[in-house]
């Protein structure tokens, strides 16, 4: 059983109760809410008469629905304005903050969450969104549950769950140039497998995380659940608090330092003991790529699609459905395979890190005819800082199209889908099948640098060997 | 909040082979645009039945099914409940597999859908029975933890605690949850960032 790491401290502080069922009931520090999962839960909370706990302790915003192009209301989709009005009505009845799309603070909740400091070391998040991993990039432990467990956090501001193992996750050394945090985590997945973090959190560490920035931070734990662990942190250190620092529900003052003597001390002590530890060497890894129907299937750009038979038992089965669904074959190289839809945006890559990095590769470039790209930021704020720094202008003269903040072509609840047989390559975290709207689509996962050097190339490429 | 006591499930089951089934494939994502979960059991994988002539779903001879045998890892992916509440109004009242994801399984708690959990082997013998003679009853012994039929008997993993509380018919968490409200005050209260730090509030 792991000891003193990050996550039994906070889960240790945050114990209200050991319950019959023989779970932990566990205070929850930050509820966010979105249109998607809440609307049974508040019914549920009318059913049995029951207010919001801790309205305080709970913001909704709106992204998986919206439409990233023409946001005026009544949406033509009626089922997504449906929804809306029910998450107005819903927030306004009990009294819970709400950022509305006119508070110039909307966006994707993992993207707002730690964009407005809202999301802190040393606490505890819950969403009902899977994704909810991504926060524990902030040194906090993100819960992603479901419609139940929503109606659970706003009647009681509590959960009841089951307490995970803990496995460090070590990369040594520096990565290549062109790596990027995404590649990291899909290199991860690909070496403990999908369902490698079942039953784990995952505690990412080693000089390549010390070096890494918050938003490539908030990338690979967005992508724990991709793992099957469902949830993943990095210790709080300097490069946590200078992000933190400033923002609106930051701390400040003499409040400030007292903060920082806390999330001090909830990082993982040097006697913290492991459930298990796997390491990785920053230098082996390379831009990676998804080629079948699981975030798992992922290779290596300049590697051969691995043969079926490295895969055992129904994992054979999984692989030869992948190849067949993606029309692909083994031994070939991922690289040179043709695109039709670049997508750079999500919870994972919509961050202004992800934009810069994509704009500096876009810039002077064109995107290829045969290719239709969407760049969407991941807020309002994030759309604003972009548009300061002329990030839109690149894209758009480079002939993408630059959108509004929302979760987009992530999955097929809003109008961003795609059509027929399409195939993406796509800065999004899920390549499953229909996840991107369309039953036969077919996706590519990838790192916003992939995606940008695909979609000027016009079929799968290593950014690295883009001419600079 | 109705909570009931489940002890026993017998009927037909449903075999779905394959590993890593995700929730996007039980439920796909355009579907969840409502506000209610009525009527979500016709999503029940249903892009894979369209372009699945035989989909064990739709096999009459899996008509009236209450159960499901499942692979690895099934649920993983998306926290949409959905998923499980497709499942449960489709019918299904236990799935019994070799894995299943974190979030799924807690979402199948909260609704009451126990999950059994048995050797690989012993899930490939209960899906290759109920392809090959999809008639067979099964007996799902939730006290005994163990899944039936005709004299075979195969022992299955349920979490201890959840047992009990499926047996006692307290899987419905929320009364537990409220039933402790004092005492969430009380951690709330300890926690320094509640106050966003301010101590003359502490």
């Amino acid at each position: 059983m792991s000891k003193n790491t990050l996550y039994d401290k906070v889960w240790d502080s945050h114990t209200v109760a050991r319950l019959d069922s023989g779970q932990d009931q566990i205070f929850i520090g930050l509820h966010l809410i979105h249109e998607v999962t809440t609307p049974q839960a508040f019914g549920m909370l009318k059913e049995i008469g029951s207010g919001v706990a801790f309205p305080d302790r709970t913001m909704g915003t709106v992204d998986h629905i919206i439409p990233t192009l023409s946001q005026i209301r009544p949406y033509e989709d009626e089922l997504a304005e449906k929804m809306m009005a029910a998450l107005e009505q819903n927030v306004n009845e009990f009294g819970v903050r709400f950022l509305h799309l006119d508070s110039g603070k909307q966006g994707i909740v993992h993207v707002i969450g730690p964009e407005l400091g809202l999301s802190q070391p040393g606490m505890t998040i819950a969403c009902g969104d899977s994704h909810t991993s991504t926060h524990g990039a902030m040194g906090s432990l993100g819960f992603g549950i479901g419609t139940t467990e929503v109606g659970h956090v706003l009647a009681t501001q509590t959960l009841a769950l089951n307490r995970l193992k803990v496995k460090r996750i070590e990369v040594t050394g520096a990565l290549g140039p062109g790596v990027t945090p995404k590649d990291v985590t899909l290199r991860v997945i690909h070496d403990l497998g999908i369902k490698g973090g079942l039953g784990f959190a995952y505690e990412y560490g080693g000089d390549v995380f010390d070096d890494m920035s918050m938003e490539g931070r908030m990338t690979v734990c967005n992508m724990s659940i991709e793992g099957g662990a469902r949830i993943g942190y990095v210790n709080p250190d300097q490069t946590t608090f200078d992000y933190l620092e400033g923002r609106e529900f930051s701390p400040g003052g003499e409040a400030w330092e007292r903060g920082l003597s806390y999330w001090r001390g909830i990082a993982s002590g040097d006697d913290a003991e492991y459930d298990d530890v796997y390491e990785i060497a920053g230098e082996s890894i390379e831009p990676m790529v998804t080629w079948g129907i699981n975030p798992g299937h992922s290779v290596g750009i300049s590697q051969p699609l691995p043969e079926v038979d490295s895969f055992a038992g129904e994992d054979r089965k999984t692989a030869e459905h992948g190849y067949e669904f993606m029309d692909l074959k083994p031994g070939e190289t991922i690289s040179g395979t043709k695109v039709d839809v670049a997508f750079l945006g999500s919870c994972t890559n919509s961050r202004i890190s992800d934009l810069r990095e994509g704009a500096r590769l876009m810039k002077g470039n064109k995107v290829h005819p045969g290719v239709r790209m969407l760049v969407v930021p991941g807020s309002q704020q994030v759309k604003q800082q972009a548009e300061e720094e002329g990030l839109h202008e690149i894209f758009t003269e480079a002939g993408a199209e630059w959108r509004e903040a929302g979760c987009s072509m992530c999955l097929g609840m809003n109008p961003d889908q795609l059509v027929g047989a399409e195939r993406s390559i796509s800065s999004s975290n899920r390549n499953f099948i229909g996840r991107q709207g369309s039953p036969r689509g077919r996706t590519h996962l990838g790192s916003p640098a992939v995606v940008v050097s695909s979609a000027i190339a016009g079929c799968i490429a290593d950014p690295r060997e883009m001419g600079e | 909040m109705s909570t009931k006591r489940i002890e026993k499930i017998v009927g037909k089951a449903i075999p779905m082979p394959r590993d890593d089934i995700d929730t996007d494939r039980i439920t796909p994502a355009r579907f969840l645009k409502s506000i209610t979960f009525e009527g979500i059991e016709k999503a029940l994988f249903c892009d894979e039945r369209e372009n699945t002539p035989d989909h064990p779903v739709d096999n009459p001879a899996h008509k009236g099914a209450n159960m499901m045998f499942v692979g690895k890892n099934f649920g993983s992916g998306s926290s949409r409940e959905h998923a499980p509440q497709a499942l449960k109004r489709f019918g299904i009242d236990v799935l019994i597999g070799v894995s299943f994801a974190e979030i799924f399984a807690g979402n199948c708690f909260a609704i009451g859908v126990p999950l059994g959990v048995a050797s690989a082997d012993d899930v490939n013998e209960l899906i290759k029975q109920a392809q090959e003679e999809p008639q067979t009853r099964f007996t799902v012994d939730i006290r005994n933890a163990a899944v039936s039929y005709g004299d075979r008997v195969i022992p299955i993993d349920i979490q201890e605690t959840r047992k009990a509380a499926f047996l006692a018919g307290t899987w419905d968490m929320l009364a537990n949850l409220r039933g402790n409200l004092p005492r969430v005050e009380e951690v709330a209260a300890r926690l320094p960032y509640v106050t966003n730090f301010d101590s003359e509030a502490q």
